[in-house]
């Protein structure tokens, strides 16, 4: 079977009453989607995107939220032979102006010719398709009806996609993740869906639990094609429920008797550090064979946290796994704690930070657990480059790149982006990290992306945010992240720098720092954990003129370790004080 | 509604979701939509409530429409106590 919609029929055609997905959303009752109610209800997609005049090929975006509806419409779009892309939907903290911006820029770069939404987002959708724009027809939801019969006319279309055609899109959220959607061919797809099941040794026994949000590459390809597509059940949770009750992933672990699941590293401490004892009850957690740390930098210690929280409960040490994965290379690119436990590599820090190189600590140094992230899947193969694109020696830093059957076929409609990614056939991922003994351990990233949360983010979205406020220089702000060992992730700070005539004392700042929060939020969905305002001239900038965001990043955390240098102007002071005061002056721990 | 409940609460959020000690949010400021308290803070919001006025706010009852200032905020908790 070459294509997806080959293989969804083949699963119809062979095991129509086997359940597919167990959807468990907003405290509704368990809605149980065998595959048979999975074509009959996508089917209904298809049907309607043949009537509508979409042809094969064709974009078509799903503005969904996550449930019954995106399931069918997702498998109905690839049934038809169109690429489905989700676009996450408008949550209540975004303001509807900032994503209408962020529609449009997803419309002007794929050109769908389909978008597929609520009838009560219709007015959205409509208001931000421009009118030379290349959207046909905008499908409703409740007016989809599933067909009685199953006519091949519906799905011939789908079958008929060659192995080479793109299949779907993956973006990264914001406006300049919108403008880059990773393109991916059935071939891809079904190349990587192979050689990661051998990885973790995918079998009938399996179940998979998953929370994650579909318009994520670990959503959308572990915690959805794979199981679905491979015939194992998946039990389905709402991003938004797991959020506010993070006991209901290990509830459903234990009802399911769930084998499998993917995490970000943070969701370690979410659900270790804000459970009550008594949402524990009945968690049974002894089924899981493999939950998986994968999409954003993992620290032991939240394994160590979520292993010495759950294994009352039944948590084996030995499910505790790791996975080095990009949506480039359609998901998985290693897998680590399988077979055997995942390496723990215990390295100094001086040699990471200063020679570059991972070398074992002297035993009076500071030493970092790095987690491994296993060995490539065997489709893929991975190498560490130097500055000057050769080879880095074994246990030497270097940017990470990749080569596999299951590569993107390019950003969409992006050629200047799609010829930058790849160096003489390897695919630069932006990541540094090292190899040792075969085995991968990403340490950072070479690009300027901040992840929270699993969730990639552009800081230029959110400098563009901030740089609107009144009061905020023009162009003098920088985002980053800074790790948060506490959390288990990221914290994004802003620095802005003021105008001239705001003074350090100005009853302004507390107004200009709320404004950035607030700007940001409703821009992009991410709260700030830090704003810091500064004087005129406090950011360092290029020799461009450009601001650097890596050197202040740097200038950042340098000045949180030395909070107790005068040299800086009040302001800088008072600023450091606050965080002296909250959290006892520890510049990477906030709990 | 009880002054005391809102500066525990403006406390609270001062100092361990903004970071900011300094700061002071007044009872109608929007907490979830101007972005102060973000999801992942939410459930925080939620444990402190419950060990501090012994009330009990359900994971449903987290988002907007339920409460979106301080104000809304202590008067859900003085209707549990």
């Amino acid at each position: 079977m070459r294509t997806l919609a080959q293989k969804l029929l083949h699963l119809f055609e062979s095991v129509p009453q086997s359940i597919a997905v167990s959807l468990l959303f907003n405290q509704e009752p368990e809605r149980v989607i065998t595959y048979s109610r999975l074509i009959y209800g996508s089917a209904g997609y298809a049907a309607a995107l043949q009537n509508a005049g979409i042809k094969p090929g064709e974009v078509v975006i799903l503005i969904l939220q996550h449930g019954e509806d995106l399931l069918y419409a997702y498998f109905g779009v690839i049934l038809h032979g169109s690429i489905p892309a989700i676009m996450p939907f408008l949550t209540e903290k975004l303001s509807p102006e900032q994503y209408r911006r962020s529609l449009s820029t997803l419309f002007e770069i794929t050109a769908p010719s389909a978008i597929i939404t609520y009838p009560e987002f219709i007015d959205e959708v409509q208001q931000a398709i421009k009118p030379d724009a290349s959207v046909r027809v905008v499908l409703v939801s409740n007016q989809i009806v599933s067909p009685p019969e199953l006519k091949a006319s519906y799905i011939e279309t789908g079958i008929k996609r060659s192995q080479e055609d793109i299949v779907l899109l993956q973006h990264s959220s914001g406006t300049t993740g919108l403008q880059k959607g990773v393109a991916l061919s059935h071939k891809a797809v079904l190349n990587q869906l192979d050689a990661y099941s051998r990885a973790i040794n995918l079998n009938p026994s399996d179940v998979v639990v998953s929370w994650l949000p579909l318009y994520h590459d670990m959503g959308l390809i572990a915690g959805f094609l794979l199981p679905i597509l491979s015939n194992i059940p998946l039990v389905l949770l709402s991003p938004f429920d797991w959020v506010r009750a993070p006991h209901k992933l290990l509830h459903a672990v234990t009802n399911y008797k769930g084998t499998l699941t993917w995490l970000p590293n943070f969701a370690y401490n979410f659900c270790a550090q804000k459970i009550r004892p008594r949402d524990m009850e009945g968690v049974d957690l002894s089924t899981w064979r493999a939950v998986s740390n994968c999409s954003e930098p993992m620290y032991w210690k939240s394994h160590k946290l979520f292993l010495d929280r759950f294994h009352t409960y039944g948590l084996h040490s030995s499910a505790l796994t790791t996975c080095y994965a990009m949506a480039e290379n359609v998901f998985a690119v290693s897998q680590g704690g399988i077979t055997e436990p995942v390496t723990v590599d215990q390295i100094s820090q001086r040699g990471l930070l200063v020679d570059r190189i991972a070398i074992r600590s002297k035993t009076s140094e500071e030493t970092i657990n790095m987690l491994s992230a296993g060995r490539p899947i065997d489709n893929t193969r991975i190498r560490i480059l130097n500055s000057h694109h050769s080879d880095a020696d074994e246990r030497h830093l270097g940017e990470i790149a990749i080569s596999s059957d299951c590569m993107l076929s390019g950003y969409y409609n992006r050629p200047d982006l799609s010829s930058k990614a790849f160096h003489e056939g390897w695919c630069l991922t932006g990541d540094l990290g090292y190899i040792a003994q075969g085995e991968i351990y990403i340490t950072g990233r070479k690009k300027d992306l901040i992840i929270v949360g699993g969730k990639n983010i552009y800081p230029q979205d959110l400098e563009n945010l901030a740089n609107d406020v009144n009061g905020v220089h023009p162009g003098r702000v920088v985002a980053f992240g800074i790790p948060n060992e506490a959390a288990g992730t990221e914290d994004v700070v802003i620095i802005a720098e003021l105008d001239a005539n705001i003074l350090e004392d100005s009853p302004d700042l507390d107004r200009i720092s709320d404004e950035i929060r607030m700007r940001v939020t409703r821009g992009s969905d991410i709260a700030l954990r830090l704003v810091k305002l500064v004087k005129r001239g406090w950011l360092i900038k290029t020799s461009s003129g450009k601001i650097a965001r890596n050197a202040n990043r740097e200038r950042y955390l340098a000045e949180l370790m030395d909070v107790s240098s005068e040299s800086d102007a009040k302001l800088d002071q008072n600023h450091r004080q606050d965080l002296a005061e909250s959290d006892g002056g520890q510049p990477h721990s906030h709990a | 509604m009880s002054t005391e409940i809102i500066q525990a609460i403006s406390n609270y959020i001062a100092t361990q979701i903004l970071k900011q000690p300094k700061r002071v949010l007044s009872p109608n400021e929007p907490l979830l939509s101007n972005g102060l308290v973000d999801s992942f803070s939410l459930v925080d919001l939620s444990l402190y409530i419950e060990t501090t006025f012994n009330v009990y706010i359900d994971n449903t009852e987290l988002n907007r429409e339920t409460f979106d200032t301080l104000a809304q905020l202590t008067n859900l908790i003085q209707s549990r106590m």
